[in-house]
């Protein structure tokens, strides 16, 4: 993938603006792929509560409100990417054979 | 009021609705006026047959006994969704690019379309989808049981009813999931229905929660202080129990035969996953945000000892709400049954495919073409599948007696499915996996899953508690819930932590150690780098004019209309006129893509092996095409070679022909000139000799000038005459040289003795002499005749007041360069390119010569193998005589 990411047109001077654009939404693929990282990392987090029992045991309405937390947050990311990601696809449609999340 | 009739009322009624949607929307995609449902939204709903009624009714059970695991549920699907950049994009390319059916089709083909292979994930499939299936209608009966408590007339009967229920599912599956043969085309009917159903359940679980949150407790504030004064108020989950049932619902999200049958062959285009990637995890959250909410107000509320399974009904009811829990009922109602419909038709599709089809073809081996209606087969095939595999859960729920907690056995269903995930990974995503390694994999995974968990789960019957307590034989390290001798694992973790990571281990040993068969290598890189190439890969080699066997079998399949369309197509594509396509390779492969649509790629592929003959590709075909490539592009150099030359050949002849006209024009030319030279003389001669004879009394003054004059012009003539000769013997070659030897200074000599005597005109000449002493070996006449002539220009044509020639002579690398340069007003510069010429006269023949002097110089020059050249730059005329030092060869 990273390969496509390089790749530049021959002979073509990109303008800044063009530039800035491919950028971003390589970033954004990137946040993308690192999503489901940080969501598992954060759903992983309850297994370092305190047992029950012990001081400091975390009540079910606390953890619920963190889990359903983490959920909203991550819904909302790959909402956000989801969006960004169809307006740069209906920008570039210059050839929509090829893969054009790729680029 | 809420009777069991009223019950079964309302059930038929939605019911008909949803064969009314799926029949409405089946005939809108047919009209083509069906775009909309094939939106994301569609898409995304038609997801949702993940929430079956396990965890419609089975999430709250599971809350009220071990509060927040049931999330992990839901938490693993949520990762598998937000991470579709990584995994499932691929998947569903994949899916999409080799037109798969089903989760044992694509497993099958990325292996080498390897059918032992489908039969496994197949029978896999069956077995973890069967007691699933039996769950779904366990769950209704339960739930109509219900609803026969509160019934006063007794009229329910248990077992008539889950049968009706079970045909009944039956029926739809049948009705809309096998309209078109073609299992990779969308089925908009089953799909419109399933997301109406999606809408009707998550619909339904809303309301009870907001009615238990906000009717019962009495909002937010007050819930969530009666969740932590509950029972289950405090955080308490086990840590490997978290882990891995995240992991395993993930898994199984990915592997489930109905999930694979809606995300991938019913995905209509793949950025619908865009949206599903949050849309979905939306619906998972919405659909467990008020399970605990509700596990902890039954528990609160209903007596101790009552199922927790049935809390999302029993709340309700409890509070009179008869409507709601109807609307409830219809929610669960709803989860079961689109589940069953499609866990049916993608189990059918896998057995009719992968097991009933190759039975069949077998039996009709050695027939050469098919026989039979191959379409009517498969579709019957398919329908029977359904009807048996409904069957199979009605009977499992019969014999189990349905006893177990829900979710339970539903784990244990995911358990099995994900032992799939590292044959499929492994597909997508490593292009060294080989259907050794997969075959070995499945099957550990699949025995270490029955041992450790089927055969225990079942109770006493299949397994004996000795087993269980002291290992097969007594030997401890093998007892199935202690393998290897750790004790104290949760039955579950234990299961899913040996069997897959053994499954894992096994496939990957497996995969390094055999080595794959070419068609399996080509689809393994066309699997792993599906981004770069969609294209399928050659497979087949055939060349044999089969063509209409091909079309005869591909009408059995996909009916006469359709096939007599793509063959049509394909001919025009070849540019043929007939309507039958040549068996090129690449309409084999297209041909075999289009029938895997309806029979899976195994049988396909098989099929069409029967028709071309043989295996498609084999090392040694692959070796051939690669020779066979190698000769052409051999050939095509020669052919290169050979036009280089013709083209070279063709050059030189339009050189040489081009130089024929120039010599031609040279001739004519000459021989005009010839004749213009020879006619001025002639008529002078011809003019004063009738002057003498006609005139009369002419003194003898006059006759003795008339005489001399013809005499001058005859004498000019012979000179003229005799230049001609001398250059034509001169050019063609027939000249004798006479090789002499002497030094310069003497040819000099007597060359300027000679060229200087009886003229009236001076010209000095200067020399050197010092610099003359060289000897040369050449024709000494010849050389001497250039020198004269060369002097006598100088003599004739210097224009200088007081003419000097200054002759000059030196040794110049193994040539002896002699320089004869006046002091006159020289050639003009345009003029010296002609001076060699022929008849070349350079100002008009004032001094009366023929214009052949330089060039017989030249002449003459060159049979010495020397040369002689204008010397520009010397201030009047100069010429320059190059003579080889000793010079040999002219002789000969």
């Amino acid at each position: 993938m990273s390969n496509s990411e390089d790749r530049q047109p021959q002979g073509v001077r990109p303008s800044l603006f063009l530039e800035r654009q491919s950028y971003r939404r390589r970033r954004l693929t990137d946040a993308a792929r690192l999503l489901p990282i940080l969501g598992a990392a954060l759903i992983a987090i309850p297994l370092l509560w305190p047992e029950p029992g012990e001081t400091g045991a975390v009540t079910l309405s606390s953890a619920i409100l963190y889990i359903f937390t983490c959920w909203g947050l991550m819904i909302l990311i790959s909402l956000i990417f989801g969006f960004a990601a169809r307006r740069t696809a209906a920008r570039d449609d210059t050839d929509p054979d090829t893969d054009r999340w790729q680029r | 009021m809420a009777t069991l009739n009223l019950l079964i009322l309302v059930c038929l009624g939605y019911v008909v609705l949803l064969f009314g949607v799926a029949f409405a929307a089946d005939r809108m995609a047919a009209a083509g006026r069906g775009a909309w449902l094939r939106s994301p939204l569609f898409y995304t709903l038609s997801l949702s047959i993940y929430c079956t009624a396990w965890t419609f009714y089975g999430a709250v059970g599971n809350a009220a006994r071990s509060g927040l695991e049931f999330v992990t549920i839901y938490l693993g699907p949520t990762l598998v969704m937000i991470s579709w950049w990584w995994g499932l994009r691929k998947l569903v390319r994949v899916g999409r690019s080799q037109r798969v059916t089903s989760i044992a089709d694509l497993i099958s083909s990325r292996y080498g379309k390897s059918n032992t292979l489908a039969i496994c994930v197949t029978i896999l499939a069956v077995l973890g989808g069967t007691p699933y299936i039996a769950l779904q209608l366990q769950s209704i009966t339960l739930s109509f049981s219900i609803f026969a408590e509160a019934d006063p007339s007794g009229l329910y009967r248990e077992g008539s009813s889950v049968f009706w229920v079970a045909a009944g599912l039956a029926m739809f599956a049948i009705l809309f999931g096998t309209r078109n043969l073609d299992a990779n085309e969308r089925h908009h009917g089953v799909v419109t229905a399933i997301a109406l159903e999606s809408v009707v359940k998550l619909f339904a679980l809303l309301a009870v929660g907001i009615f238990v949150v906000w009717g019962v407790a009495g909002g937010v504030g007050p819930m969530m202080d009666r969740i932590d004064a509950s029972e289950i108020g405090q955080w308490n989950v086990d840590a490997g129990r978290w882990t891995t049932f995240i992991f395993l619902s993930a898994a199984a999200f990915v592997c489930l035969p109905r999930m694979f049958q809606v995300m991938v062959v019913e995905n209509a285009d793949e950025g619908h996953l865009r949206t599903a990637a949050w849309a979905f995890p939306l619906y998972l959250l919405l659909m467990s945000l008020f399970v605990v909410p509700i596990a902890v107000v039954g528990l609160d509320l209903l007596p101790e000892g009552s199922n927790p399974d049935l809390f999302v009904l029993t709340v309700p009811l409890s509070q009179g709400n008869e409507w709601l829990a109807m609307l409830s009922f219809i929610g669960g109602f709803s989860s079961a049954t689109s589940m069953v419909i499609v866990t049916a038709m993608a189990l059918s599709t896998m057995v009719s495919n992968h097991l009933v089809m190759p039975i069949w073809l077998s039996t009709q081996e050695g027939s050469g073409s098919l026989s039979g209606d191959v379409r009517h087969v498969v579709l019957v095939a398919r329908r029977v599948s359904i009807a048996a595999i409904m069957a199979l859960g009605f009977f499992y729920y019969r014999l189990s007696g349905g006893g177990a907690a829900l979710a339970s056995i539903g784990l244990v269903a995911f358990a099995g499915i994900s032992q799939i995930l590292p044959a499929l990974v492994g597909g997508l995503f490593w292009r060294g996996a080989t259907r050794t390694g997969a075959l070995v994999g499945l099957s550990v995974g699949f025995l270490l899953w029955i041992y450790t968990l089927l055969l225990p789960g079942m109770g006493g019957a299949l397994m004996s508690s000795s087993v269980l307590q002291d290992g097969p034989f007594g030997i401890g390290w093998l007892r199935p819930q202690a393998l290897f001798g750790i004790e104290g694992m949760d039955p579950m973790v234990h299961t899913v932590m040996w069997s897959l990571s053994l499954n894992t281990v096994a496939f990957c040993v497996a995969s390094l150690l055999s080595f794959p068969s070419p068609l399996e290598r080509l689809q393994g890189a066309q699997f792993v780098n599906v981004f770069d190439h969609s294209v399928a890969p050659r497979g087949w080699t055939g060349s044999v004019a089969q063509s209409e066997d091909l079309m005869i079998m591909t009408q059995r399949i996909l009916g006469a209309g359709p096939a007599q369309e793509f063959f049509q197509a394909e001919a025009e594509q070849q540019g043929g006129r007939s309507s039958l396509p040549e068996p090129t390779p690449a309409f084999l492969e297209r041909l075999e893509r289009e029938l895997s649509g309806s029979v899976g790629a195994a049988t396909a592929h098989a099929m069409i092996g029967q028709i071309v003959g043989g295996s498609s590709v084999s090392v040694e075909d692959l070796l051939a095409v690669a020779d066979e490539s190698a000769q052409l592009l051999e050939y095509s150099s020669q052919l290169e070679v050979k036009s280089a030359e013709l083209s070279r050949t063709a050059r030189q002849l339009r050189e040489a022909n081009t130089k024929l006209t120039q010599i031609s024009q040279q001739k004519d030319n000459f021989l005009s000139q010839v004749s213009h030279e020879l006619r001025t003389p002639m008529t002078s001669i011809r003019a004063f000799s009738e002057i003498m004879r006609d005139t009369d009394g002419l003194t003898d003054e006059e006759q003795t000038r008339y005489a001399a004059i013809i005499h001058d012009e005859a004498l000019r003539l012979t000179r003229l005459l005799d230049d001609l000769l001398d250059l034509s013997v001169l050019e063609s070659g027939q000249v004798s040289l006479n090789m002499g030897g002497d030094t310069l200074r003497s040819v000099l000599d007597r060359a300027v003795s000679s060229a200087l005597a009886g003229t009236s005109k001076t010209l000095t000449v200067r020399r050197s002499k010092a610099s003359e002493r060289i000897p040369l070996h050449t024709d000494l006449d010849r050389l001497g005749q250039v020198f004269i002539n060369l002097i006598s220009n100088a003599q004739k044509y210097c224009d200088a007041d007081d003419p000097v020639l200054t002759i000059s002579a030196h040794d110049v690398g193994g040539q002896v360069v002699i320089d004869f340069a006046d002091n006159g007003s020289g050639i003009p510069a345009e003029a010296r390119s002609m001076v060699f010429e022929k008849f070349a006269r350079v100002g008009g023949d004032k001094a009366g010569g023929a214009g052949l002097g330089l060039a017989i110089c030249r002449e003459i020059m060159q049979r010495l193998g020397g040369d002689i050249s204008y010397l520009p730059g010397q201030g009047g005329a100069a010429f320059r005589v190059q003579v080889p030092l000793a010079y040999r060869q002219a002789a000969q």
